[in-house]
């Protein structure tokens, strides 16, 4: 069991090494998402540091999403998902460990880039160390619950917006909850009572998602 | 007599028809009593004046919006669980109503929005949810209509279902406490603490109105999609030639 989940991880992992150019493209999507807000919006750092949590994890959330239509739909085009679902090992574990290689190759980089447009948006030091405890905390879920969006969508005409349409109003907590803790921290009122609600966010979506994608993902597959 | 017999399509098919003139009737009888009561019995209101009669429209639809969605939920998980072909033709019939409600709920309360509130949408938490749950079931449908296959798409419909029904909750307090933490709320939704009894039985025997209405009408849509699906099947080509 421990086994399949290094497996499906590893593959994924070496698979993303290999095709750096589609890494490259989620995460400069998220640099250019959230450097299009100052344009839109105007220079004023006060306004941008009052924006910038909120603006910084809806482009999470955006890059995420752009990754995502892709989780099982290269592996399904060349067939080997249909024989990593025939293999003995369990579907949720499958699911999960693709869902886990997402968010090392798509979460972890945001968390890199994120401090850099956090001074960019004009964010105090300690708003930007919760920021990216917050986008630690957050990034998985997105990636957890975007599994279940991407298994729903595997192989559908349209499959990249529909995903979208699906998915964003799963994410509402995860920014609610992220961006909260953020504002916290600007406004004085401390970040605690949020980032414990995204953790347990977290574990919820981590104890669910898994079942629920790999059951779409039969459902998908039959 | 079994009422599982009611699970056959088939049998399901002549049931419903033979409800339906029931639950119209009903639900036209009591929407006129309901608008009667509300437009002429129901006293004004001495804060809100004329306005507040939007409520008899509003608070059925919103309830009706997030009931719908437990329903609809409810056969989904029976479907999944027990893999009969009627709960997910149910679940079908039951969402463009509900969306149709969550819509209404939205719209009606901008009107109200206006007057009392001197806007058309503010960011409060069960406005925002609502929004959301307009989000849910557009998806749900925009998903049901993306897949061809008939089995793969009542299942992942029902699966994206579920896994809303989780998260409403979750959406519903964080959006709430997202509200409450952001600069307080400007505006509050609890009305005047005591109801005119007549006021909340107009408010009543609309939600019956509403309740008969969405039977009604998901009645007639689970009767189309039966035929549709059942079409190769003989009883259902003895209804069509008798029909023609």
């Amino acid at each position: 069991m421990h086994r399949f989940l290094q497996a499906v991880l590893w593959r994924d992992l070496t698979l993303a090494a290999r095709r750096r150019g589609d890494w490259l493209i989620a995460q400069f999507f998220f640099v250019m998402v959230a450097s299009l807000f100052p344009l839109g919006v105007g220079p004023e750092p006060q306004m941008l540091a009052r924006i910038g949590p909120g603006v910084l994890w809806v482009a999470a959330t955006l890059a995420s999403l752009l990754s995502l239509s892709r989780l099982f739909a290269d592996d399904h085009r060349d067939g080997s998902l249909e024989h990593m679902l025939l293999s003995s090992g369990p579907t949720v574990l499958l699911v999960l460990g693709k869902s886990l290689a997402h968010w090392l190759i798509y979460g972890i980089p945001l968390l890199v880039i994120a401090p850099v447009l956090g001074l960019q948006f004009n964010l105090p030091t300690d708003a930007i160390v919760t920021l990216e405890i917050s986008l630690l905390l957050g990034t998985p879920i997105l990636s957890l619950l975007g599994g279940v969006g991407a298994a729903l969508t595997l192989g559908l005409r349209g499959g990249g917006i529909l995903l979208t349409l699906l998915i964003l109003p799963l994410y509402v907590p995860a920014l609610i909850f992220g961006a909260g803790a953020v504002d916290g921290v600007m406004a004085g009122t401390g970040a605690e009572a949020h980032l414990s609600l995204l953790g347990a966010f977290l574990v919820l979506s981590f104890m669910i998602a898994p079942w629920i994608a790999a059951a779409a993902l039969r459902v998908s597959l039959e | 007599m079994n009422l599982y017999t009611y699970a056959s399509p088939a049998h399901f098919y002549h049931l419903a028809g033979r409800l339906i003139p029931w639950f119209s009737w009903g639900a036209g009888i009591l929407a006129l009593w309901g608008l009667y009561i509300s437009f002429f019995l129901a006293p004004t209101d001495f804060q809100q004046s004329e306005a507040y009669r939007i409520i008899f429209i509003h608070v059925p639809a919103a309830w009706m919006s997030m009931f719908i969605y437990l329903v609809m939920a409810f056969w989904g998980a029976i479907g999944l669980a027990f893999n009969t072909r009627l709960s997910f033709m149910m679940a079908r019939a039951l969402a463009p109503t509900g969306a149709m409600f969550t819509f209404v709920a939205l719209w009606t309360g901008a009107l109200w929005g206006k007057p009392m509130w001197g806007a058309w949408w503010v960011w409060d938490a069960r406005l925002t949810s609502e929004l959301i749950l307009l989000f849910l079931y557009v998806g749900i449908i925009a998903l049901w209509a993306a897949i061809d296959d008939i089995r793969r798409g009542d299942r992942a419909g029902s699966l994206l279902t579920l896994i809303g029904v989780i998260n409403v909750p979750i959406i519903y307090f964080s959006v709430k406490w997202w509200n409450t933490l952001h600069q307080g709320a400007s505006v509050s939704l609890t009305k005047a603490p005591s109801m005119a009894a007549i006021m909340l039985q107009g408010m009543l025997v609309m939600a019956f109105a509403a309740w008969f209405y969405t039977i009604a009408v998901v009645l007639v849509r689970v009767r189309r999609i039966i035929l549709e699906r059942e079409r190769q099947t003989e009883w259902v080509k003895a209804i069509l030639q008798k029909e023609t």
